[in-house]
């Protein structure tokens, strides 16, 4: 390695006298935009009270891209299936809270729905453990699906994923105990409805800013690099033996995990699920995800945030605007980005403007070969 | 003088196809051996059968006295041997450094492994091995960006970043720049005498592989034709004809 050692030094002599950097994991801009999005997400529900519970499901939006855009946008597998781990953890979190303190079957009968009450403290600590079961129990089942799904690639993966989704709903529907397609009403929040949105905003805030923050801690290990080699060109991460399957599983896990919180806090929300619409809406929350990621540009750190915020509002102002224009809208920017703008408004900044995401391009122009 | 890949009586065919038909070869360790053989003699077939690219159907394959026919392309290559490809392959969308580093060898990554920073020499150690190659000053570009044959540097220097005690080329000078081959049989002697490194290389350029290799083999429709120094491969009757098309 001696002489290896000195020859750089002479090249580096030659070149640019520059030291090794090493990957920070903030940036300046990063710490800008995140205070921002902080000192939003603190001060949005006291100067809109109104609006909590939009702004609330706001940071879903925001969790469900990122978490996405990990399979998605990092690791090129496309889910068309994420929403199944929304679904899953809305049920097991709710079995957690009803199942701790009464017979769940009982509970959810079509003759006896919710006729049970719960203690304050009986809902904090459900509220708690549900959401840490769902949790861990929908990166279980991560997991367990990883290893049947993961021998699918590209577009076979989509829609194989799809295929849970859309069969979870069904399945779920069907099965009495946990109320079938009749639903369950969830436990009662033991205080006054703006109590229950603020606890349940911070809550969402809360999720989607520890999301942010343990995937750009994420990003910034060796498992960053392995998914964006497995993005890349698995065969070759395979050649060059990378545990492939293991990223594979362990990345698709981190993404139910935060679904899961997300699924149970957003049942709490509503106050009652069912599969079809609340649980697993994959035409819905689940093709959201997917397009919230690619407009605000796949494969970044913050380009899936970015895209939750706009599409979020843009959808909200529909809504409320121009009620029965608001899917031509939706559709309208989906079909906008995908066709003109894929690589999203943040892969279009980091191609316009590579330096402020410490980007190197060849100035050159000609293809110069570097060996002498 | 030990064999580190031992190939006996292995055969592979595609449908009615035969790539390999009773082959056997030996890699002696340390040394360099080279690959020969008219477009379609099965060479690549070979090495793909070696690395666990696909079964095979006949023979056995033996990798420091290890069978290893049997397991996977991840496996084999975490034992210590590697391929890089005729194809040229690396992560386009990541820059030559981050390239680098995700080669380090993972013989004995533990699970926790992957969630742990790359040390400061480990990122001395890429910038040491990309100025060994030349693309020292390239070192920040997507890999993407840079030319066929700066690619083909890249994935040798990724190779070395792995520390294989093998390593398989497939055509390592195909579509580099005459007046660079020079500079790279140079390397690939090096990467053999500094590093240790013992290489199997399929090559087309006769000059590269006389210049380079210690033993050849050669292959011709999917048989082995002929073996030796590269003397006596250059002046074999057989191996001349089979490269005229003689029959």
């Amino acid at each position: 390695m001696s002489t290896i050692t000195e020859e750089r030094k002479v090249q580096k002599r030659r070149d640019m006298p520059e030291e090794v950097t090493a990957r920070r994991v903030f940036t300046f801009n990063d710490i800008m935009m995140f205070g921002a999005i902080v000192v939003f997400g603190i001060l949005g529900p006291l100067l809109f009270p109104d609006y909590t519970f939009q702004i609330a499901v706001l940071w879903l939006m925001v969790l469900f891209a990122q978490t996405w855009d990990v399979m998605g946008g990092q690791m090129g597998y496309n889910s068309l299936g994420n929403i199944f781990f929304f679904g899953a953890g809305m049920y097991i979190c709710t079995v957690t809270q009803v199942g701790l303190f009464t017979d769940v079957g009982a509970y959810t009968s079509s003759t006896d729905q919710g006729n049970f009450d719960f203690s304050t403290n009986q809902y904090y600590i459900g509220v708690f453990a549900g959401l840490a079961t769902a949790a861990i129990g929908s990166a279980l089942l991560a997991v367990a699906l990883g290893w049947i799904v993961f021998g699918l690639r590209g577009p076979y993966f989509a829609i194989g994923t799809l295929g849970i989704a859309l069969a979870a709903g069904e399945l779920f529907g069907a099965w009495e105990w946990v109320g079938g397609g009749g639903g369950i009403p969830m436990p009662v929040y033991p205080g006054s409805g703006d109590s229950k949105s603020y606890f349940f905003y911070m809550l969402c805030f809360g999720a989607a800013v520890a999301t942010f923050l343990f995937l750009k801690w994420l990003y910034s290990t060796r498992f960053g690099l392995a998914i964006n080699a497995i993005r890349d060109d698995e065969e070759k991460a395979e050649a060059m033996g990378v545990h492939t399957l293991r990223h594979k599983t362990v990345a698709w896990a981190i993404s139910a995990f935060f679904l899961g919180i997300s699924g149970g806090l957003f049942g709490n929300m509503t106050g009652f699920i069912e599969p079809l619409e609340v649980a697993f809406p994959a035409p819905t929350f689940g093709i959201f995800m997917v397009a919230m990621a690619l407009l605000g540009g796949s494969g970044t750190i913050w380009g899936p945030v970015l895209g939750a915020i706009l599409f979020h509002i843009v959808k909200e102002a529909t809504w409320t605007y121009f009620l029965g224009w608001q899917w031509v809208a939706l559709g309208v920017i989906i079909i906008v980005n995908i066709v003109f703008f894929q690589q999203g408004i943040v892969g279009w900044l980091q191609e316009k403007y590579p330096h402020w995401f410490g980007i190197e391009v060849d100035r050159s122009g000609g293809a110069k070969e570097a060996a002498k | 003088m030990t064999n580190l890949i031992e190939v006996r009586n292995v055969s592979k065919s595609f449908g009615g196809v035969v790539a390999n038909h009773d082959i056997s070869i030996d890699v002696p360790e340390g040394q360099i051996t080279g690959l020969i053989g008219p477009n379609g003699s099965g060479k690549t077939t070979l090495f793909n059968s070696i690395v666990g690219y696909h079964p095979i159907d006949s023979g056995s394959i033996k990798f420091k006295g290890r069978e290893i026919s049997k397991i996977k392309v991840q496996q084999i290559a975490r034992l210590g041997m590697l391929r890089t490809f005729q194809q040229t392959r690396i992560y386009s969308k990541m820059n030559c450094v981050d390239n680098m580093l995700i080669s380090v060898p993972h013989r004995n990554a533990t699970f926790f492994d992957m969630f742990k920073p790359y040390p400061h020499e480990l990122r001395e150690k890429a910038e040491d091995l990309l100025a060994f190659v030349g693309l020292y000053e390239k070192r920040k570009l997507p890999s993407g960006d840079l030319s066929f044959g700066q690619q083909k540097l890249l994935e040798f220097a990724m190779a070395l970043m792995n520390e294989p005690e093998v390593l398989l080329l497939d055509e390592p000078t195909a579509g580099i720049n005459p007046t660079l081959i020079n500079g790279l049989i140079d390397r690939l002697k090096r990467a053999n005498t500094d590093f240790g490194i013992t290489l199997f290389v399929i090559e087309h350029n006769m000059r590269v592989i006389m210049n380079m290799a210690d033993n050849i083999y050669c292959l011709a429709h999917g048989e082995l034709l002929a073996s030796g120094e590269p003397d006596e491969i250059q002046n074999d009757q057989r191996v001349i004809d089979a490269y005229l098309g003689a029959h």
